[in-house]
């Protein structure tokens, strides 16, 4: 006797309920690491907002400091996938509590849309990099 | 308070439908709100259905919504709740079924500490069979400190009634399986952590909690069950990043 059985649980239908719990926390943990990415790289988003503005904002500064610099299209991609990551982890919850929407599909079209909105950003990044 | 001459009690009657019926109780200088749904069902009706046992804060079952507030009636003096008017409002406690007037169905909120896997598990002896030697258990040790925070819990419900979780996912475990799991994952002696883990994790669990604190806010046994949770997203998290899980 299992100690699942022992404590009178029953698997959900098609996926065991481990399964499922362990998908759950996945998620859970890939939002709280994203939130520590997000908590570095919004700051030196700001700190650069603030500092490209300084005498003028010209399209052909930023393309300056950008274009060829490996450095900032790897921050830029980091950023785009924890934010978009991160947001769309949230956004699921925040949907599971307000109007019940739940699900392994549900989850599936979170992740789907928090990877396509980190899609534009990513590739934003590139066209600045290229 | 000490000026009103009695109480006007509303008290909810009937199931999940129903209604408040109104009483006017004799104000007393020393009154708990125990007393008052007492007066209510010995002197002015005998049909109103309550729970209670002990009287003196020790088994748990008298919690009732006071005022909008989940707590214990037998020790919440009339004084402290009611306003200048002596107006008292006595509901069933929230987010379970309600039997009838102010006795609510705790059957889920125990449900619910089987699905935690609250029992003990012997390491050594998952067979039941008496293990040959005491465990020693340092108590001044981390983790049962741990355990020891939350071990005093007479599972009354009030913390249960008082999440906010509970109210938006019905599947939702609550504060105090979960406080439950967490003196029982800190327990040296305890062989179903694993599993424990499993069933503690997740939207049921331990992830959805949002750290309102409610529950460590009302306990009327001053706990602190969103710690409790803390704890365990906290081993969850290390576990799931580092793969030992």
């Amino acid at each position: 006797m299992s100690a699942s059985e022992r404590h009178g649980e029953t698997p959900a239908a098609g996926r065991p309920r481990s399964a499922t719990t362990r998908a759950q926390t996945h998620l859970w943990v890939a939002q709280r690491v994203t939130a520590m990415v997000l908590a570095i790289a919004v700051v030196v988003h700001l700190v650069m907002i603030v500092m490209a503005v300084r005498g003028g904002l010209s399209a052909a500064e930023i393309i300056a400091r950008t274009r060829g610099n490996e450095a900032w299209l790897a921050f830029y991609v980091v950023f785009a996938l924890a934010a978009g990551v991160h947001g769309a982890i949230g956004l699921r919850n925040i949907a599971a509590e307000a109007v019940g929407l739940r699900g392994r599909g549900a989850d599936l079209a979170w992740v789907a849309a928090g990877l396509v909105t980190a899609g534009f950003g990513i590739r934003a990044a590139i066209g600045l990099y290229a | 308070m000490a000026e009103v001459a009695s109480l006007k009690v509303s008290v909810w009657r009937g199931g999940e439908q129903g209604h408040f019926a109104r009483f006017d109780v004799p104000a007393r200088e020393n009154q708990t709100v125990l007393d008052v749904v007492t007066h209510i069902q010995r002197e002015l009706d005998p049909s109103l259905a309550y729970r209670f046992a002990c009287r003196v804060g020790m088994c748990g079952s008298c919690a009732m919504t006071v005022n909008g507030r989940a707590r214990w009636t037998c020790r919440t003096h009339v004084r402290k709740v009611v306003d200048a008017d002596g107006a008292l409002e006595l509901r069933p406690l929230a987010n379970l079924p309600v039997i009838r007037d102010l006795a609510a169905d705790l059957a889920p909120f125990f449900d619910k500490w089987s699905r935690a896997h609250g029992t003990f598990q012997p390491k050594d002896a998952r067979d039941g069979a008496v293990p040959d030697d005491f465990a020693v258990v340092p108590p001044a040790s981390k983790q049962r400190r741990e355990a020891d925070a939350g071990i005093e819990c007479i599972g009354c419900a009030v913390c249960y009634a008082s999440c906010d979780v509970v109210a938006w996912n019905g599947d939702y475990l609550g504060p105090a399986a979960l406080n439950r799991a967490w003196t029982l994952v800190n327990d040296v002696r305890d062989g179903g952590r694993g599993e424990r883990l499993d069933a503690v994790a997740g939207d049921a669990g331990c992830h959805s909690c949002h750290s309102t604190q409610s529950c460590t806010e009302r306990c009327p046994k001053n706990l602190d069950p969103s710690a409790a949770i803390a704890g365990l997203k906290r081993v969850l998290f290390w576990d799931t990043l580092l793969g030992r899980r």
